[in-house]
Protein backbone atom coordinates (compact mmCIF):
# COMPACT_ATOMS: atom_id res chain seq x y z
CA UNK A 1 0.00 0.00 0.00
CA UNK A 2 0.89 3.49 -0.47
CA UNK A 3 1.45 5.94 2.75
CA UNK A 4 2.94 9.22 2.74
CA UNK A 5 4.11 10.94 5.43
CA UNK A 6 5.63 14.07 6.60
CA UNK A 7 9.15 13.51 8.16
CA UNK A 8 10.97 16.26 9.53
CA UNK A 9 9.26 19.01 7.54
CA UNK A 10 9.48 17.22 4.16
CA UNK A 11 6.74 15.19 2.68
CA UNK A 12 8.20 11.29 1.88
CA UNK A 13 5.95 8.22 0.02
CA UNK A 14 6.49 4.69 0.26
CA UNK A 15 4.90 1.66 -0.97
CA UNK A 16 4.57 -1.08 1.79
CA UNK A 17 3.76 -3.77 2.86
CA UNK A 18 0.60 -3.34 5.21
CA UNK A 19 2.33 -5.34 8.01
CA UNK A 20 5.59 -2.63 8.05
CA UNK A 21 6.85 -1.92 11.30
CA UNK A 22 6.89 2.54 11.17
CA UNK A 23 10.92 1.89 12.53
CA UNK A 24 11.40 -0.22 9.79
CA UNK A 25 9.69 2.26 6.82
CA UNK A 26 12.26 4.98 8.70
CA UNK A 27 15.87 3.44 8.34
CA UNK A 28 15.34 1.26 5.93
CA UNK A 29 12.81 3.07 3.11
CA UNK A 30 13.96 6.67 3.83
CA UNK A 31 17.40 5.93 5.25
CA UNK A 32 16.67 7.65 8.63
CA UNK A 33 18.82 5.60 10.59
CA UNK A 34 19.19 7.44 13.53
CA UNK A 35 15.85 5.93 15.36
CA UNK A 36 17.69 2.51 16.55
CA UNK A 37 15.81 -0.32 17.58
CA UNK A 38 16.77 -2.21 20.46
CA UNK A 39 14.19 -4.86 21.85
CA UNK A 40 11.34 -6.96 20.48
CA UNK A 41 9.09 -5.84 23.46
CA UNK A 42 7.95 -2.51 23.00
CA UNK A 43 10.16 -1.71 25.98
CA UNK A 44 13.46 0.33 25.23
CA UNK A 45 12.20 3.22 23.80
CA UNK A 46 15.08 3.25 21.38
CA UNK A 47 12.88 3.72 18.45
CA UNK A 48 11.16 6.96 19.81
CA UNK A 49 10.16 9.40 17.47
CA UNK A 50 7.75 12.13 17.79
CA UNK A 51 3.86 11.40 15.72
CA UNK A 52 2.09 14.75 15.90
CA UNK A 53 4.49 16.38 18.53
CA UNK A 54 4.33 13.33 20.80
CA UNK A 55 6.79 10.41 21.46
CA UNK A 56 5.93 7.49 20.37
CA UNK A 57 7.76 3.76 20.09
CA UNK A 58 8.00 3.53 16.36
CA UNK A 59 8.26 0.02 16.96
CA UNK A 60 4.93 -0.57 17.98
CA UNK A 61 3.04 1.48 15.03
CA UNK A 62 2.96 0.07 11.66
CA UNK A 63 3.80 2.39 8.83
CA UNK A 64 0.38 2.35 7.77
CA UNK A 65 -0.98 3.90 10.93
CA UNK A 66 1.27 7.11 10.29
CA UNK A 67 -0.19 7.55 6.84
CA UNK A 68 -0.39 11.08 6.43
CA UNK A 69 0.68 12.08 9.99
CA UNK A 70 3.33 14.58 11.14
CA UNK A 71 6.95 12.85 12.23
CA UNK A 72 9.97 13.84 13.65
CA UNK A 73 13.00 11.94 13.87
CA UNK A 74 16.12 12.61 15.65
CA UNK A 75 17.91 13.88 12.40
CA UNK A 76 14.97 16.30 11.98
CA UNK A 77 16.25 18.50 15.76
CA UNK A 78 19.79 19.62 14.43
CA UNK A 79 19.74 23.46 12.37
CA UNK A 80 22.63 22.39 9.74
CA UNK A 81 25.17 22.22 12.26
CA UNK A 82 23.46 23.57 15.42
CA UNK A 83 22.43 21.30 17.35
CA UNK A 84 18.79 21.47 19.26
CA UNK A 85 19.02 22.59 23.16
CA UNK A 86 18.36 19.08 24.06
CA UNK A 87 21.56 17.36 22.42
CA UNK A 88 23.68 19.96 23.19
CA UNK A 89 22.64 19.44 26.91
CA UNK A 90 23.51 15.56 26.14
CA UNK A 91 27.01 16.46 24.89
CA UNK A 92 27.54 18.82 27.42
CA UNK A 93 26.89 16.82 30.61
CA UNK A 94 28.04 13.60 29.38
CA UNK A 95 24.50 12.12 28.88
CA UNK A 96 25.72 9.38 26.23
CA UNK A 97 28.56 6.60 26.71
CA UNK A 98 27.90 4.52 23.75
CA UNK A 99 24.97 6.20 22.24
CA UNK A 100 22.78 3.77 21.52
CA UNK A 101 19.81 5.09 23.63
CA UNK A 102 20.43 8.37 22.73
CA UNK A 103 18.17 9.10 20.21
CA UNK A 104 15.36 7.99 22.10
CA UNK A 105 16.58 9.67 25.24
CA UNK A 106 16.81 12.98 23.25
CA UNK A 107 13.30 12.72 21.46
CA UNK A 108 11.32 11.65 24.55
CA UNK A 109 12.62 13.83 26.66
CA UNK A 110 12.22 16.86 24.74
CA UNK A 111 8.73 15.31 24.59
CA UNK A 112 9.07 15.77 28.41
CA UNK A 113 9.70 18.88 28.41
CA UNK A 114 6.91 20.13 26.32
CA UNK A 115 4.81 18.45 28.26
CA UNK A 116 6.82 19.49 31.60
CA UNK A 117 8.42 22.16 31.16
CA UNK A 118 9.70 22.28 34.45
CA UNK A 119 10.12 19.21 35.96
CA UNK A 120 11.80 17.85 38.72
CA UNK A 121 14.58 15.56 38.97
CA UNK A 122 11.91 12.83 40.31
CA UNK A 123 9.70 13.79 37.32
CA UNK A 124 12.12 13.35 35.09
CA UNK A 125 13.65 10.02 35.96
CA UNK A 126 10.25 9.00 36.07
CA UNK A 127 9.11 10.88 32.63
CA UNK A 128 12.17 9.02 30.87
CA UNK A 129 10.48 5.19 32.28
CA UNK A 130 9.79 4.08 28.40
CA UNK A 131 13.67 4.48 27.96
CA UNK A 132 16.35 1.67 28.81
CA UNK A 133 19.77 2.59 28.67
CA UNK A 134 21.96 -0.44 28.57
CA UNK A 135 25.29 1.61 29.80
CA UNK A 136 23.11 2.76 32.77
CA UNK A 137 23.93 6.66 32.61
CA UNK A 138 20.93 7.65 33.60
CA UNK A 139 22.26 9.92 36.32
CA UNK A 140 24.14 12.34 33.37
CA UNK A 141 20.77 11.91 31.27
CA UNK A 142 18.92 12.74 33.70
CA UNK A 143 21.17 15.82 34.09
CA UNK A 144 21.45 16.52 30.91
CA UNK A 145 17.65 16.88 30.90
CA UNK A 146 17.28 19.28 33.88
CA UNK A 147 19.96 21.25 32.33
CA UNK A 148 17.87 21.96 29.44
CA UNK A 149 14.59 22.69 31.11
CA UNK A 150 17.18 25.30 33.00
CA UNK A 151 18.30 26.94 30.02
CA UNK A 152 15.31 27.17 28.32
CA UNK A 153 13.87 28.60 31.72
CA UNK A 154 16.31 31.13 32.03
CA UNK A 155 15.91 32.14 28.52
CA UNK A 156 12.41 32.57 28.51
CA UNK A 157 12.43 34.39 31.50
CA UNK B 1 10.20 -8.86 15.10
CA UNK B 2 7.79 -8.89 11.77
CA UNK B 3 4.34 -9.67 12.05
CA UNK B 4 2.70 -12.04 9.88
CA UNK B 5 1.61 -10.99 6.66
CA UNK B 6 -2.18 -9.48 6.79
CA UNK B 7 -4.57 -7.38 5.27
CA UNK B 8 -5.17 -3.75 6.40
CA UNK B 9 -8.20 -1.91 6.36
CA UNK B 10 -8.83 2.11 7.69
CA UNK B 11 -11.78 2.74 8.57
CA UNK B 12 -13.36 6.63 8.36
CA UNK B 13 -16.24 6.20 10.76
CA UNK B 14 -18.16 3.70 12.97
CA UNK B 15 -20.28 2.26 10.54
CA UNK B 16 -17.34 1.69 8.01
CA UNK B 17 -15.66 -0.24 10.91
CA UNK B 18 -18.55 -2.10 11.42
CA UNK B 19 -19.13 -3.80 8.12
CA UNK B 20 -15.85 -4.66 8.28
CA UNK B 21 -16.41 -6.81 10.99
CA UNK B 22 -19.43 -7.89 9.49
CA UNK B 23 -17.38 -8.50 5.91
CA UNK B 24 -14.24 -10.03 7.40
CA UNK B 25 -15.76 -12.08 10.13
CA UNK B 26 -13.75 -14.45 12.63
CA UNK B 27 -10.29 -13.00 10.71
CA UNK B 28 -10.76 -9.34 11.44
CA UNK B 29 -9.42 -7.58 14.57
CA UNK B 30 -9.44 -3.87 15.36
CA UNK B 31 -6.51 -1.92 15.73
CA UNK B 32 -7.08 0.96 18.27
CA UNK B 33 -3.75 2.28 19.90
CA UNK B 34 -2.10 -1.23 18.97
CA UNK B 35 -0.21 -1.21 22.02
CA UNK B 36 -1.49 -4.69 23.05
CA UNK B 37 -2.42 -6.12 19.61
CA UNK B 38 1.52 -4.68 17.45
CA UNK B 39 3.24 -6.52 20.18
CA UNK B 40 1.25 -9.82 20.43
CA UNK B 41 1.88 -9.63 17.08
CA UNK B 42 5.11 -8.99 16.61
CA UNK B 43 5.97 -12.41 18.64
CA UNK B 44 3.23 -14.06 16.19
CA UNK B 45 0.80 -14.88 19.26
CA UNK B 46 -1.09 -12.88 17.40
CA UNK B 47 -1.91 -13.24 13.69
CA UNK B 48 -5.41 -11.65 12.36
CA UNK B 49 -5.48 -11.87 8.83
CA UNK B 50 -7.30 -8.56 8.80
CA UNK B 51 -6.65 -5.44 10.58
CA UNK B 52 -9.75 -2.88 10.47
CA UNK B 53 -8.00 0.12 12.14
CA UNK B 54 -10.09 2.73 14.31
CA UNK B 55 -7.63 4.54 15.12
CA UNK B 56 -8.87 7.83 13.21
CA UNK B 57 -12.13 7.78 14.72
CA UNK B 58 -11.78 10.97 16.66
CA UNK B 59 -15.56 11.19 16.83
CA UNK B 60 -14.99 8.98 19.34
CA UNK B 61 -12.40 10.67 21.41
CA UNK B 62 -13.64 12.77 23.81
CA UNK B 63 -14.50 12.96 27.48
CA UNK B 64 -18.06 14.55 28.15
CA UNK B 65 -19.96 15.29 31.14
CA UNK B 66 -23.12 13.56 30.24
CA UNK B 67 -25.81 14.43 33.49
CA UNK B 68 -25.50 11.22 35.66
CA UNK B 69 -22.32 10.01 34.31
CA UNK B 70 -19.17 10.69 32.58
CA UNK B 71 -19.39 9.86 29.01
CA UNK B 72 -15.62 8.53 27.98
CA UNK B 73 -15.31 7.67 23.96
CA UNK B 74 -13.09 4.21 23.23
CA UNK B 75 -10.73 5.95 20.74
CA UNK B 76 -9.79 7.95 24.31
CA UNK B 77 -6.64 7.91 24.95
CA UNK B 78 -4.35 7.35 28.35
CA UNK B 79 -2.70 10.88 28.36
CA UNK B 80 -5.70 12.07 27.45
CA UNK B 81 -7.52 10.70 30.56
CA UNK B 82 -4.69 10.99 32.77
CA UNK B 83 -4.42 15.16 31.72
CA UNK B 84 -8.35 15.69 31.66
CA UNK B 85 -9.75 18.38 34.84
CA UNK B 86 -12.80 16.82 34.25
CA UNK B 87 -11.91 13.70 35.17
CA UNK B 88 -9.44 14.95 38.06
CA UNK B 89 -12.66 16.31 39.83
CA UNK B 90 -15.18 14.01 38.64
CA UNK B 91 -13.21 10.57 38.49
CA UNK B 92 -9.95 10.98 40.14
CA UNK B 93 -8.89 7.31 40.10
CA UNK B 94 -9.59 6.87 36.66
CA UNK B 95 -7.40 9.84 35.73
CA UNK B 96 -4.42 9.16 38.30
CA UNK B 97 -4.40 4.60 37.06
CA UNK B 98 -4.32 6.53 33.71
CA UNK B 99 -1.02 8.18 34.29
CA UNK B 100 0.35 4.90 35.66
CA UNK B 101 -0.08 2.93 32.32
CA UNK B 102 3.20 2.03 30.92
CA UNK B 103 5.01 4.76 30.52
CA UNK B 104 4.35 8.41 28.26
CA UNK B 105 5.16 6.69 24.67
CA UNK B 106 2.48 4.26 25.64
CA UNK B 107 0.17 6.76 27.03
CA UNK B 108 0.27 9.12 23.89
CA UNK B 109 -1.17 6.11 21.62
CA UNK B 110 -3.12 3.20 24.13
CA UNK B 111 -6.65 4.10 24.23
CA UNK B 112 -9.29 3.16 26.94
CA UNK B 113 -11.07 0.79 24.87
CA UNK B 114 -8.52 -1.06 23.32
CA UNK B 115 -7.60 -1.74 27.37
CA UNK B 116 -10.93 -2.97 28.72
CA UNK B 117 -11.58 -4.94 25.50
CA UNK B 118 -8.25 -6.57 25.24
CA UNK B 119 -9.77 -7.89 28.75
CA UNK B 120 -5.86 -8.62 29.83
CA UNK B 121 -6.05 -8.93 33.88
CA UNK B 122 -2.48 -7.39 33.97
CA UNK B 123 -4.36 -4.21 32.79
CA UNK B 124 -4.68 -1.27 34.96
CA UNK B 125 -8.08 0.21 33.58
CA UNK B 126 -10.31 -3.07 33.95
CA UNK B 127 -9.66 -2.77 37.64
CA UNK B 128 -10.75 0.76 37.65
CA UNK B 129 -14.05 0.36 35.28
CA UNK B 130 -14.79 -2.48 38.27
CA UNK B 131 -14.34 -0.56 41.17
CA UNK B 132 -15.78 2.57 40.00
CA UNK B 133 -19.19 0.21 38.64
CA UNK B 134 -18.75 1.42 34.98
CA UNK B 135 -20.75 0.69 32.00
CA UNK B 136 -19.56 -0.32 29.16
CA UNK B 137 -21.72 0.45 25.57
CA UNK B 138 -20.79 -1.80 22.50
CA UNK B 139 -22.12 -0.89 18.90
CA UNK B 140 -22.84 -3.51 16.08
CA UNK B 141 -24.99 -4.23 13.09
CA UNK B 142 -28.20 -4.02 15.25
CA UNK B 143 -27.67 -0.95 17.13
CA UNK B 144 -26.16 0.05 21.17
CA UNK B 145 -26.41 -2.18 24.16
CA UNK B 146 -24.82 -1.38 27.60
CA UNK B 147 -22.87 -3.88 29.22
CA UNK B 148 -22.13 -3.44 33.26
CA UNK B 149 -18.29 -3.82 34.06
CA UNK B 150 -18.88 -6.39 36.05
CA UNK B 151 -20.36 -8.69 33.17
CA UNK B 152 -18.46 -7.61 30.84
CA UNK B 153 -14.79 -9.76 31.40
CA UNK B 154 -15.65 -13.79 30.36
CA UNK B 155 -12.49 -15.42 30.49
CA UNK B 156 -8.54 -14.22 29.63
CA UNK B 157 -8.48 -12.13 27.05
CA UNK B 158 -12.04 -13.02 26.92
CA UNK B 159 -15.15 -10.08 26.90
CA UNK B 160 -19.00 -10.24 26.33
CA UNK B 161 -18.38 -7.42 23.18
CA UNK B 162 -19.70 -10.03 20.31
CA UNK B 163 -17.05 -10.19 17.40
CA UNK B 164 -18.69 -8.02 14.94
CA UNK B 165 -19.44 -5.24 17.66
CA UNK B 166 -17.31 -2.38 18.49
CA UNK B 167 -16.77 -1.12 22.12
CA UNK B 168 -17.95 2.77 21.82
CA UNK B 169 -18.35 4.59 24.76
CA UNK B 170 -17.38 4.10 28.78
CA UNK B 171 -19.40 5.57 31.26
CA UNK B 172 -18.15 6.27 34.76
CA UNK B 173 -20.92 7.12 36.91
CA UNK B 174 -20.43 10.47 38.81
CA UNK B 175 -20.02 9.16 42.20
CA UNK B 176 -19.72 11.41 45.74
CA UNK B 177 -15.78 10.58 46.10
CA UNK B 178 -14.94 10.12 49.90
CA UNK B 179 -12.00 8.53 49.02
CA UNK B 180 -10.07 6.85 46.69
CA UNK B 181 -6.94 4.77 45.82
CA UNK B 182 -4.85 3.02 42.98
CA UNK B 183 -2.00 0.54 43.95
CA UNK B 184 0.24 -1.10 41.72
CA UNK B 185 3.42 -3.15 42.47
CA UNK B 186 6.00 -3.64 39.94
CA UNK B 187 9.43 -4.07 39.94
CA UNK B 188 10.79 -1.95 37.14
CA UNK B 189 8.77 1.87 36.93
CA UNK B 190 6.84 0.71 33.28
CA UNK B 191 6.03 -2.49 33.85
CA UNK B 192 2.62 -4.05 34.27
CA UNK B 193 1.30 -4.73 38.16
CA UNK B 194 2.79 -7.52 39.62
CA UNK B 195 -0.37 -7.45 41.44
CA UNK B 196 -2.32 -4.10 41.40
CA UNK B 197 -5.94 -2.92 43.22
CA UNK B 198 -8.14 0.03 42.60
CA UNK B 199 -10.29 1.43 45.49
CA UNK B 200 -13.25 3.79 45.52
CA UNK B 201 -15.38 4.73 48.80
CA UNK B 202 -18.16 6.59 47.11
CA UNK B 203 -22.52 6.75 48.12
CA UNK B 204 -22.12 4.60 51.18
CA UNK B 205 -20.32 1.88 49.49
CA UNK B 206 -16.67 0.83 48.88
CA UNK B 207 -15.89 -0.80 45.26
CA UNK B 208 -12.53 -2.92 45.06
CA UNK B 209 -10.73 -3.77 41.96
CA UNK B 210 -7.81 -6.11 41.22
CA UNK B 211 -4.83 -6.09 38.72
CA UNK B 212 -3.46 -9.48 38.12
CA UNK B 213 -4.90 -12.17 40.65
CA UNK B 214 -6.81 -14.44 38.27
CA UNK B 215 -7.48 -14.79 34.80
CA UNK B 216 -9.64 -12.48 34.73
CA UNK B 217 -9.55 -8.60 35.87
CA UNK B 218 -11.54 -9.30 39.41
CA UNK B 219 -13.57 -7.53 41.81
CA UNK B 220 -12.51 -8.03 45.62
CA UNK B 221 -16.31 -8.68 46.44
CA UNK B 222 -15.62 -10.43 49.63
CA UNK B 223 -13.55 -7.37 50.66
CA UNK B 224 -16.34 -5.34 49.70
CA UNK B 225 -19.01 -6.97 51.34
CA UNK B 226 -16.84 -7.32 54.62
CA UNK B 227 -16.60 -3.06 54.37
CA UNK B 228 -20.01 -3.01 53.73
CA UNK B 229 -20.85 -4.80 57.21
CA UNK B 230 -18.74 -2.98 58.64
CA UNK B 231 -15.12 -4.63 58.49
CA UNK B 232 -12.01 -2.42 59.11
CA UNK B 233 -9.37 -2.28 57.12
CA UNK B 234 -7.04 -4.64 58.23
CA UNK B 235 -9.90 -7.30 58.59
CA UNK B 236 -11.63 -6.77 55.48
CA UNK B 237 -8.38 -7.16 53.40
CA UNK B 238 -7.77 -10.49 54.98
CA UNK B 239 -10.44 -12.04 53.04
CA UNK B 240 -8.69 -10.17 49.35
CA UNK B 241 -8.20 -13.47 48.02
CA UNK B 242 -11.35 -14.94 48.06
CA UNK B 243 -12.56 -15.64 45.00
CA UNK B 244 -9.00 -15.43 43.14
CA UNK B 245 -7.10 -17.47 41.42
CA UNK B 246 -3.61 -15.96 41.08
CA UNK B 247 -1.35 -17.49 38.64
CA UNK B 248 2.55 -17.66 39.00
CA UNK B 249 4.70 -16.73 36.73
CA UNK B 250 8.73 -15.49 36.22
CA UNK B 251 7.26 -12.27 38.08
CA UNK B 252 6.49 -13.99 40.92
CA UNK B 253 4.51 -16.95 42.45
CA UNK B 254 0.65 -17.21 43.56
CA UNK B 255 1.57 -17.21 47.01
CA UNK B 256 3.64 -14.02 46.72
CA UNK B 257 0.84 -12.36 44.35
CA UNK B 258 -1.83 -13.76 47.57
CA UNK B 259 0.16 -12.11 49.91
CA UNK B 260 0.81 -8.99 47.87
CA UNK B 261 -3.28 -8.89 47.59
CA UNK B 262 -3.62 -8.61 51.20
CA UNK B 263 -1.05 -6.04 51.49
CA UNK B 264 -2.25 -3.64 48.67
CA UNK B 265 -5.67 -4.48 49.70
CA UNK B 266 -5.53 -3.03 53.06
CA UNK B 267 -3.43 0.14 52.01
CA UNK B 268 -5.84 0.58 49.32
CA UNK B 269 -8.55 0.76 51.74
CA UNK B 270 -6.48 2.58 54.30
CA UNK B 271 -5.59 5.24 51.76
CA UNK B 272 -9.21 5.61 50.88
CA UNK B 273 -10.22 6.52 54.05
CA UNK B 274 -11.10 3.53 55.81
CA UNK B 275 -9.68 2.56 59.06
C1 LIG C 1 5.62 -1.26 26.87
C2 LIG C 1 4.17 -1.33 27.24
C3 LIG C 1 3.80 -1.25 28.57
C4 LIG C 1 2.46 -1.31 28.93
N1 LIG C 1 2.15 -1.22 30.24
C5 LIG C 1 0.86 -1.26 30.62
C6 LIG C 1 0.52 -1.15 31.99
O1 LIG C 1 1.36 -0.97 32.87
N2 LIG C 1 -0.80 -1.21 32.32
C7 LIG C 1 -1.78 -1.37 31.38
O2 LIG C 1 -2.93 -1.40 31.73
N3 LIG C 1 -1.48 -1.46 30.07
C8 LIG C 1 -0.17 -1.41 29.68
N4 LIG C 1 0.13 -1.51 28.34
C9 LIG C 1 -0.97 -1.71 27.35
C10 LIG C 1 -1.57 -0.39 26.94
O3 LIG C 1 -2.33 0.12 27.98
C11 LIG C 1 -2.47 -0.57 25.71
O4 LIG C 1 -2.60 0.70 25.16
C12 LIG C 1 -3.87 -1.06 25.96
O5 LIG C 1 -3.87 -2.21 26.73
C13 LIG C 1 -4.56 -1.41 24.66
O6 LIG C 1 -5.06 -0.27 24.05
P1 LIG C 1 -4.80 -0.02 22.53
O7 LIG C 1 -5.63 1.12 22.15
O8 LIG C 1 -3.36 0.09 22.29
O9 LIG C 1 -5.44 -1.34 21.90
P2 LIG C 1 -5.00 -2.27 20.69
O10 LIG C 1 -3.70 -2.89 20.94
O11 LIG C 1 -5.20 -1.56 19.41
O12 LIG C 1 -6.15 -3.38 20.82
C14 LIG C 1 -6.17 -4.31 21.89
C15 LIG C 1 -7.32 -5.30 21.70
O13 LIG C 1 -8.58 -4.67 21.89
C16 LIG C 1 -9.36 -4.71 20.70
N5 LIG C 1 -9.96 -3.39 20.58
C17 LIG C 1 -9.32 -2.20 20.57
N6 LIG C 1 -10.21 -1.19 20.52
C18 LIG C 1 -11.43 -1.74 20.50
C19 LIG C 1 -12.76 -1.23 20.46
N7 LIG C 1 -12.99 0.10 20.44
N8 LIG C 1 -13.79 -2.10 20.43
C20 LIG C 1 -13.57 -3.44 20.44
N9 LIG C 1 -12.35 -4.00 20.50
C21 LIG C 1 -11.29 -3.17 20.52
C22 LIG C 1 -8.39 -5.04 19.59
O14 LIG C 1 -9.02 -5.75 18.55
C23 LIG C 1 -7.37 -5.90 20.30
O15 LIG C 1 -7.81 -7.21 20.41
C24 LIG C 1 1.45 -1.46 27.94
C25 LIG C 1 1.80 -1.54 26.60
C26 LIG C 1 3.15 -1.48 26.23
C27 LIG C 1 3.51 -1.58 24.78
S1 LIG D 1 12.75 -0.94 19.78
FE1 LIG D 1 12.60 -1.19 21.93
S2 LIG D 1 10.81 -0.03 22.34
FE2 LIG D 1 10.94 0.14 20.22
S1 LIG E 1 24.51 5.24 26.29
FE1 LIG E 1 24.77 3.15 25.83
S2 LIG E 1 22.73 2.45 25.91
FE2 LIG E 1 22.57 4.39 26.76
Amino acid sequence: MKITVTVNGVERSGDVEPRTLLVHFLRDELDLTGTNIGCDTSSCGACTIHVEGQSAKSCTMLAAQADGLELTTIEGLANGDILHPMQRCFQENHGLQCGYCTPGMVMAAISLLDENPNPSETDVRIGLEGNLCRCTGYHNIVKSVLACAAESNGASK
Amino acid sequence: MIPAAFEYVRADSVDAALSALTEYGDEAKLLAGGHSLLPLMKLRLAAPSVLVDVGRLDDLRYINDAGDYIAIGALTRHRDLETSSLLASAAPLLAHAAGHVGDPQVRHRGTIGGSLAHADPASDLPAVALAMGATIVATGPNGTREIAASEFYTGFLESALAPDELLTEIRIPKLDTQGWSFQKFNRRAQDWAIVGVATVRANGSTGVGLVNMGSTPLLASAVMDAVKSGANAADAAALANEGTEAQSDINASSEYREHLARVLVRRSLEESGLS
